[in-house]
């Protein structure tokens, strides 16, 4: 076809059963106008080389599969087109600050297990009122903004792989989780700023994050962790000085409150 | 089941100026994080240098002063002036960031995302602008004037 470019692309091998080095294999991949990378490295795996591997499942930044390191910068292949990153040259590799399994596919149990640390789910102080709630949470479209943003988040790990404090620090809890620690923070509905605090507040922590602000320009979903994490600084200083007050949502009175019983 | 982990690609010290876009933020990362090393290692021979005043007395301070005023110490006094410019300027932009007063507030995000970087990128602007001023008056200071 007139429009198809014959375009390299450069990509990381490694398979952890045969090798002890990672190694650099190219592959020329006809390019059509609106491909993305997710479609060349299809294109490869039929034509080339069987044993590439990568992961991905929706094909439109929706599961956060398929975040890699394309010419430099981390992104997801499925929402990347090869001619907008460059119409010369591709080079992949998988996410940087994150063991790889295989090829394209990095491990992010370190970013997981992190996510979990922070306790991603909303907290009441009154367990019962919570898990029998006899009502509705009322929330004004304007506190739905206040966490919404944040809520976006599909755990690519491409804020991780872009971090600066991330590479020299393992230990770093990283943009992903410190970012959803502030989405439940802001949520109206949250009471859980003592039970996060210290894991906010520990070690290469919150405080650890000196805004390089890396995090917020690759995240493809807009979530801008950078800002959740510079809010959650802010709560967390007011909190030092006893100043952080937060207003919290209570149970929508018509749908009547939890009875003594509750323990409310 | 294949054996993981075998290479780990953590970027170490690299990562602080690759592994992105290049981006001027990070720059400014970088370059806090390595004048504020400086900055230390400046202060604790500062500390040893003053204290030869007490330990070794009028004599010995006097001429270590006169070595310390020659060429190259001068140029030396300038790369100190201007971590002092750059790490003092860009530290009051990272206070008002971390205080939240510099990265906007959340927004409902729409295509092209709009960042908190580009919120707070005029006072990043401001602030190297700023440094540059204050390093040059140094410069000129330190070099030519008398
Ligand atoms: S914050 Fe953005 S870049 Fe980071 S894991 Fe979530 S969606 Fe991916
Ligand atoms: S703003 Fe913080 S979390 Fe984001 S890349 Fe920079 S140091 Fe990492
Ligand atoms: S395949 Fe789901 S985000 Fe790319």
């Amino acid at each position: 076809m007139a429009d198809t470019r014959k375009i390299p692309f450069t990509i990381l091998r490694f398979n952890p059963e045969t090798d002890t080095k990672h190694r650099f294999d190219t592959f020329i991949v006809d390019v059509l106008p609106g491909m993305t990378v997710l479609e060349g490295l299809h294109q490869i795996k039929a034509r080339h080389d069987a044993t590439l591997a990568w992961r991905y499942s929706c094909r439109m930044g929706v599961c956060g599969s398929c975040g890699m390191l394309i010419n430099g910068r981390a992104t997801l292949a499925c929402n990347t087109q090869i001619l907008d990153v460059s119409p010369i040259a591709i080079a992949i590799a998988p996410l940087p600050n994150f063991p790889i399994i295989k090829d394209l596919v990095p491990d992010l149990d370190s970013m997981f297990q992190k996510h979990r640390e922070i306790k991603p789910w909303i907290i009441r102080e009154n367990s019962i009122e919570q898990n029998t709630a006899k009502g509705e949470f009322y929330q004004s479209p304007e506190q739905l903004v206040e966490y919404l943003q944040f809520s976006y988040c599909i755990k690519c790990g491409c804020c991780m792989a872009a971090c600066p404090t991330m590479a020299t620090d393992a230990q770093y809890l990283g943009p992903q989780p410190l970012a959803q620690a502030y989405r439940y923070e802001a949520d109206s509905r949250d009471q859980g700023f003592n039970a996060r605090k210290p894991v906010l507040d520990r070690d290469s922590g919150l405080f650890s994050c000196h805004y390089g602000s890396e995090c917020s320009v690759v995240c493809p979903k807009g979530v801008d962790p950078a800002k959740a994490i510079q809010l959650m600084k802010r709560r967390m200083l007011l909190d030092l000085f006893h100043l952080y007050r937060k207003k919290n949502a209570e149970l929508c009175p018509d749908q009547g409150k939890p009875s003594a019983q509750d323990g409310s | 089941m294949p054996q993981k982990k075998t290479d780990d690609r953590r970027l170490g010290i690299k990562g602080w100026a690759l592994g992105g876009r290049w981006g001027f933020e990070r720059y400014m990362y970088t370059v806090h994080r390595i004048t504020g090393i400086g900055l230390v290692v400046y202060f604790l021979l500062h500390i040893l240098v003053t204290s030869t005043r007490a330990f070794g007395g009028q004599h010995v301070w006097e001429s270590l002063m006169g070595t310390l005023s020659s060429g190259v110490f001068k140029i030396g006094e300038f790369l100190v002036f201007a971590g002092f410019a750059i790490h003092g300027l860009n530290g009051i932009r990272l206070i008002l960031i971390e205080l939240g007063f510099a990265t906007g507030k959340a927004i409902e995000p729409e295509y092209p995302y709009q960042t908190s970087v580009d919120k707070q990128r005029p006072i990043a602007i401001v602030a190297a602008a700023a440094a540059a001023v204050i390093i040059l008056f140094g410069g000129y200071n330190i070099f030519l004037a008398h």
